[in-house]
């Protein structure tokens, strides 16, 4: 049995050495970026679009412009697979060198909430994670803007209004809400159950458990109910199900309205013919029509250096991807003007991030004009003024199909701040006071 | 030659009884053990710390739990993952209903909850063996995660849904809480995993070990000789989950620091019980042999590549890892069905004759 020794050692080496740190990849003149990105697992079909848009648009601007303000960026990709350990453990590798994170996930966000103080790094959660940091003053270090999903929620509730002529004619009217049965899916519930008693329309919320591969019953109340509206809170292939079961029971597709994480390609085209007319919110606009777009194809593509295939640019992810690059690189940008054209700290940028002002102007010069809505974020207010559209699948492609949509800020507002003194609470935080901000 | 215990003559029958006789072995706990309160504090940073060593110490006491159960009682349990839920979802009511009382106390308090859960869940046992009873733990490990995502009142009406850890403090240093130092933090994960280790294997030398091991070799013939089955078994699966509790308690408190149902779905119950299975069933030491090399292997084969030089796609490099992953667990389970503890054995036995084997 030679095989033995041979063995012990192999698994010594394999135990002991264990986990070597990582070669710094970042130079002290560049802006370094961690990615974290699930191109594997699960979520894949949302993860590889996402991933492709992020690196798209910061290897633009340093193919177009040298970087930022001509400071390069490096960025380094850390895959998750949507797991929050594998999250964490990419976190704690690399925050020595970043000064701001995309977490990428609901669970993950909730892990660097409380750390991002401690290490003087910006969480940024693009339109998730925890609704309530959205109160600035209670989490200095944690961005959601453009918007959450409360804001989200109040706007579908405006927009069904809008549809039935009125928002005075929701009395009466029949909502349900399925959701994937998790702190991401649960968000909306509040919102709507505050909104269900002041407009009186009946809402019923019906959960659908992890992974969500099986909705049967779940359709079935929804066939005996019979309601006006649906509203998806869904992820992954729960969205894919949900669709489907919806076109089986003959539900009428323009009524069925996912929130912008159930609305993506992936999500509709299992569904074939039937999901044609199934709706969703969303703060951006699909397609690869936009100004920015052209730069891609001319700067990356051309040349062989796109991160993905040529007809994949423009899906509802990769824009998605694009845009939370963008809004990060113009909050580093807003910090440059402060703090002069270098690679800053944490704390510089985190100022970046809290006195973002995306005009329509600015907007026009990067070639994402009627891509989003122009973005003011302050001390206060971290979600922003974003507002949300309604896209719609037409077998194709998604197209946006209404005006943009201002959420009910005086209903979502107070309940945020209250919520924020609660959960702000919880990790012993103070409020700060923003006046004393500058 | 350098493991040889000639010589070596008990004049006592507690030097005889001592958990390791032979001084070597004595001596190589202890130096481990002494080293592993004082080198990673020091030396380490806080990647080591926090994303490599505190999971692996979490992992190594569940692994302790499930191995007592499984591997010395032979009850098959695929509800890990809900003890653990237990767990740290009662640590954290009993830590924001009483903030007072030390947080270590309120880490076994919640051991003790998971024990009084597993007890019930336990009770199955008596009448389903084998892959049945497997079944039937399943049960409770989804029926748990249901019961805390459905019931508002375990994360305190929080609006996120998720339980998050407090800032706590021991002899007035912070141990939990996002301002805790990856340091103390290792500290408590290890002090609790070295003092749960020792009493694990006393237990498993005393009464009760011997006890479970004659239920799990063959049950009826256990009886006949005056073993309790529902005594035992019962004992068997309260320990069990005490160990499990504590570790759940320790995965939300020092490692995730706040976390959703998600975190101990059945996937959490599948890895321990293959950490208990690669480790060894039956051996104490396979539980922290299994837990090193489920958790340490992929965080090596992820760094790996970067530290050579190699830059691939993150994608194929996951890829990668998963399939060397597997392979490997393959090899360890085609060469060694008992698990690595076993080698480790082996190695000791060779050791002894070494360097004149036979």
């Amino acid at each position: 049995m030679k095989t033995k020794p041979l063995l012990i050692a192999l698994l010594a080496v394999a135990v002991a050495a264990g986990p070597l740190a990582t070669l710094a990849l970042a130079q002290d003149k560049t802006i370094y970026v961690p990615l974290f990105v699930y191109r594997t697992g699960p979520y894949a079909p949302s993860g590889i679009p996402n991933a492709n848009g992020f690196n798209d648009y910061f290897n633009l601007l340093n193919e177009r412009d040298g970087g930022i303000n001509g400071v390069k960026i490096a960025i380094e990709e850390c895959e998750t697979q949507y797991d929050t350990k594998q999250g964490v453990e990419c976190y704690e590798r690399l925050k020595g060198k970043a000064t701001f994170v995309n977490p990428y996930s609901t669970g993950i966000t909730y892990q660097l909430i409380p750390k991002a103080p401690v290490d003087k790094v910006v969480a940024h959660s693009m339109g998730y994670g925890m609704t309530a940091s959205a109160d600035g003053r209670w989490f200095p270090w944690v961005f959601n803007f453009p918007m959450t999903y409360w804001s989200q929620a109040s706007a579908f509730i405006k927009y069904v209004g809008a549809q039935e002529g009125g928002i005075d004619k929701l009395k009466g009217k029949k909502i349900v809400h399925v959701y994937h049965n998790s702190p991401y899916g649960r968000e909306a519930n509040p919102t709507l159950e505050t909104l269900a008693r002041k407009y009186g329309f009946e809402l019923t919320l019906l959960a659908v458990d992890h992974p969500g591969q099986e909705q049967k019953s779940t359709w079935l109340q929804v066939r005996r109910i019979n309601p006006d509206w649906i509203y998806l809170s869904g992820w992954g292939v729960m969205n894919q199900v949900a669709v489907k079961e919806a076109a089986t029971i003959g539900y009428k597709m323009e009524r069925m309205v996912g929130n912008w994480w159930s609305g993506s390609e992936s999500d509709v085209v299992a569904a074939g013919d039937g999901a044609k007319g199934y709706k969703s919110m969303t703060f951006h606009a699909a397609g690869p029509g936009f100004k920015v777009h052209q730069d891609v194809f001319k700067l990356l593509y051309d040349k062989g250096k796109g991160a993905t295939k040529r007809e994949l640019v423009g899906e509802v992810y990769y824009n998605r991807g694009m845009i939370n690059a963008m809004l990060n690189i113009e909050s580093v940008r807003t910090a440059m003007v402060k703090y002069g054209n270098k690679p800053l700290t944490g704390e510089q940028v985190r100022w970046g991030f809290e006195n973002l002002n995306l005009t329509e102007q600015r907007l026009e010069q990067i070639g994402m004009k009627g891509m989003l809505q122009p973005l003011r974020v302050t001390c206060e207010n971290h979600e922003g003024n974003g507002k949300a559209a309604v896209q719609q699948w037409d077998g194709r492609k998604w197209t946006i199909i209404s005006d943009w949509i201002e959420p009910i800020r005086d209903v979502v507002r107070p309940n945020l701040e209250a919520a924020a003194v609660q959960e702000g609470g919880k990790l012993g935080y103070k409020m700060r006071d923003c006046s004393k901000e500058k | 030659m350098i493991y040889r215990e000639a010589g070596q003559f008990k004049t006592s029958y507690g030097a005889d009884q001592a958990v390791f006789p032979i001084w070597q072995d004595r001596w190589f706990v202890l130096l481990g053990v002494a080293a592993a309160f004082i080198v990673p504090p020091l030396l380490a940073d806080e990647y080591w710390l926090q994303a490599v060593l505190i999971p692996l110490l979490v992992y190594a006491l569940a692994a302790i739990g499930l191995n007592l159960l499984t591997g010395y009682a032979g009850q098959l349990s695929l509800g890990t993952g809900g003890f653990m839920a237990v767990g740290a979802y009662s640590a954290f009511k009993l830590t924001t209903a009483f903030p007072q009382v030390n947080i270590l106390l309120v880490f076994l308090l919640s051991g003790l909850v998971a024990a009084g859960v597993g007890l019930v869940f336990g009770i199955p046992s008596l009448r389903i063996k084998g892959f049945y009873l497997a079944v039937a733990t399943l049960a409770s490990q989804f029926f748990l995660i249901w019961l805390f995502n459905k019931m508002p009142w375990f994360v305190n009406y929080a609006s996120s849904g998720t339980i998050t850890a407090p800032n706590r403090t021991v002899l007035g240093v912070l141990v939990t809480g996002p301002n805790a130092t990856a340091p103390m933090r290792y500290l408590v994960a290890l002090a609790l995993v070295v003092a749960g280790a020792l009493v694990a294997k006393n237990l498993v030398r005393g009464r009760v070990g011997r006890s479970w091991m004659a239920i799990r070799d063959r049950d009826i013939a256990a009886e006949i000789i005056g073993v309790h089955p529902l005594r035992t078994k019962l004992l068997a699966f309260g320990i069990s989950s005490f160990y499990c509790g504590v570790a759940g308690a320790e995965l939300v408190f020092l490692f995730l620091g706040s976390a959703e149902t998600l975190a101990f779905d059945i996937n959490q119950s599948f890895l321990v019980l293959f950490m208990v299975i690669i480790g060894g069933l039956g051996s104490i030491l396979g539980s922290f042999l299994g837990a090193a090399f489920i958790v340490l292997t992929p965080i090596f084969l992820t760094n790996a590549p970067h530290a050579i030089g190699l830059s691939l796609p993150v994608a194929l490099l996951k890829q990668i890892e998963l399939m060397v992953f597997g392979g490997l667990i393959l090899f360890f389970l085609i060469v060694e069905p008992h698990g690595l503890a076993r080698l480790w054995q082996i190695a000791k036995e060779k050791l002894r004759l070494w360097p004149f084997p036979h």
